[in-house]
């Protein structure tokens, strides 16, 4: 089976699992397996069908995006990547409200 | 790759010997030392990354090396912020940092921009000849007009980033490469980052990311090694794991595959939909923004929990918080736990009393809190989208931190 590495960010929704073994032949396939083992990672990283725009996936060290996309074929030893997009210990939720007076904003 | 540039600046004989472990190394020489001199180094932000940056690029002898911060030095800064310290908390972390790189070298010049970065005046300060600008900020809407305005001006941006264990390490330079937005087209919407709880950084892991900027930085100046361009370092602290990847340049990229005149710094705040700046009073993504809350204060809280009021007191912060501080009497329910249960409610995956919704009874007045009272407003803005009355549901304003100023003065502030 495949693997595909889930980044800290995203272990929240896979009860902290890091490495999630996969079944399926293409990168699609493995990640609708992915989402069906932990449902509450599927709005994450699909929009309806589609991988969400700001969702990197890599095999080893290739973008899928430069490949074949979800079509792309793998194989039972590959590792794949959910590569996350972040900016720093300071985390968004901060932003999501209004401000509040001595709230220490790490960076 | 092409070198920056071929400047050269003379050393003293004071500066060949503080640099000699440099200069006989014949990778750098006299020539290259005499080239770091010459060269120019924009920081943005002085913070965790800042830190180090700021350290050892002015101890490498980068003759000039610009600091763009607004933020004063906070007690709490001094976990990972290296360069600041107890006798500069409360001064401008621009004063701070100056101070100890001329301390640590002298023969520098600090240039200091004492304002945030916006689209307006980014072009000018990036203008003021500087070779690199090195990306140490903590949040996507700088993150996107730093690339935005490197790419326009063609300087090399050293990228950082960091999160809880893990690093990220790129030099985007479009001339020779590809950009921030080849690989980020986009940044996630604000419903998608991660949460307050779920933030925080390892102290030390922006040491380890940072020093790695600052050696791409030297690299680049002296045209040695193999530069981090069209690839990027994923540092996993916890498993002290590296691993590279390739990072494509898009030939549609929407910054780099235009011609430079071409490109206009937008609103990144709007770009992102969550503000850049901590301090700015404007918030354009806000959970509770189209709905009225009720707050109580902490003295209510105290005496609905005495007098045995019929009110349940929820408090949403994460388990971990639970350890430094609680307020006794209250139930214990993360935020994160009842967003994904509102989710799955509104997803029709799960009942409600197969959720810890089923431990939040409708029928009675609820009180949220949580540090400080933001996560507690968005819990109750969730509350209220899977049948609980927002009449009745009150949050706690200032959190536990009020708590502890306000009704528990030996409780732990953080």
């Amino acid at each position: 089976m495949a693997k595909i590495r889930v980044p800290t960010p995203l272990r929240a929704y896979t009860d902290g699992a890091s490495d999630i073994n996969v079944a399926g032949d293409t990168v699609g396939e493995a990640l609708a397996n992915l989402v069906e083992q932990h449902p509450d990672l599927r709005v994450h990283l699909f929009q309806d069908e589609d991988l969400r725009s700001f969702v990197n996936i890599f095999i080893g060290e290739e973008d899928i995006r430069f490949m074949q996309g979800l079509d792309t074929e793998i194989e039972a030893d590959d590792s794949l990547r959910i590569i996350p997009s972040i900016a720093g210990g300071n985390p968004p939720r901060c932003f999501g409200g209004k401000q509040i007076a001595g709230e220490e904003a790490p960076r | 790759m092409t070198t920056l540039h071929q400047r050269y600046a003379d050393l003293t004989n004071d500066e060949v010997k503080r640099y000699s472990r440099h200069v006989i190394m014949p990778e750098v020489g006299m020539e290259g030392q005499r080239r770091l001199k010459a060269s120019s180094v924009l920081l943005i932000g002085t913070g965790g990354l800042g830190s180090p940056l700021a350290l050892y690029l002015a101890a490498a002898g980068i003759g000039r090396i610009g600091l763009v911060d607004y933020d004063v030095v906070d007690f709490t800064n001094l976990q990972r912020q290296v360069i600041h310290g107890v006798s500069t908390v409360g001064l401008s972390k621009l004063e701070s940092a100056e101070a100890r790189m001329l301390d640590l070298n002298p023969d520098i010049a600090v240039v200091k921009y004492n304002e945030p970065l916006t689209s307006e005046n980014a072009l000018g300060i990036f203008g003021e000849d500087w070779d690199i600008v090195i990306d140490g900020t903590d949040n996507f809407p700088t993150r996107y007009l730093v690339n935005d305005a490197c790419v326009k001006l063609g300087i090399p941006n050293v990228y950082g980033s960091i999160f809880r264990f893990e690093g990220q390490l790129s030099v985007f330079y479009a001339d020779e490469g590809p950009c921030y937005r080849c690989m980020f087209p986009e940044p996630p919407p604000p419903g998608l980052v991660p949460s307050c709880a779920e933030g925080g950084v390892l102290g030390i892991l922006p040491g380890t990311i940072g020093t790695m900027q600052a050696t791409e930085a030297i690299k680049l100046l002296l045209g040695i090694g193999d530069p981090m361009i069209g690839r990027m370092m994923l540092y996993d602290a916890l498993e002290m794991s590296f691993q590279t990847i390739k990072v494509r340049k898009d030939p549609h990229c929407p910054v780099c595959g235009i011609a430079a005149d071409a490109i206009e710094l937008i609103d990144y705040e709007l770009f992102c939909g969550m503000p850049a700046h901590d301090h700015s009073e404007f918030s354009s993504v806000d959970e509770t923004e189209n709905i009225d809350i009720k707050t109580v204060t902490v003295h209510d809280v105290k005496s609905a929990l005495e007098n045995g009021d019929d009110v349940v007191v929820i408090d949403v912060r994460d388990p971990h918080e639970w350890d430094i501080s609680v307020i006794n009497g209250t139930v214990k329910i993360p935020k994160p736990d009842i967003q994904l249960a509102k989710n799955g409610i509104q997803g029709g995956r799960r009942m409600w009393e197969e959720t810890v919704l089923k431990d939040i009874p409708k029928d009675k007045t609820l009180y949220l809190h949580c540090r400080s009272g933001v996560r507690s407003a968005d819990s109750i803005a969730f509350l209220s989208e899977v049948g609980y009355d927002l009449e009745k549901m009150y949050n706690v304003e200032g959190g536990i931190l009020a708590w502890a100023d306000e009704i528990d003065p030996a409780m732990p502030k953080y």
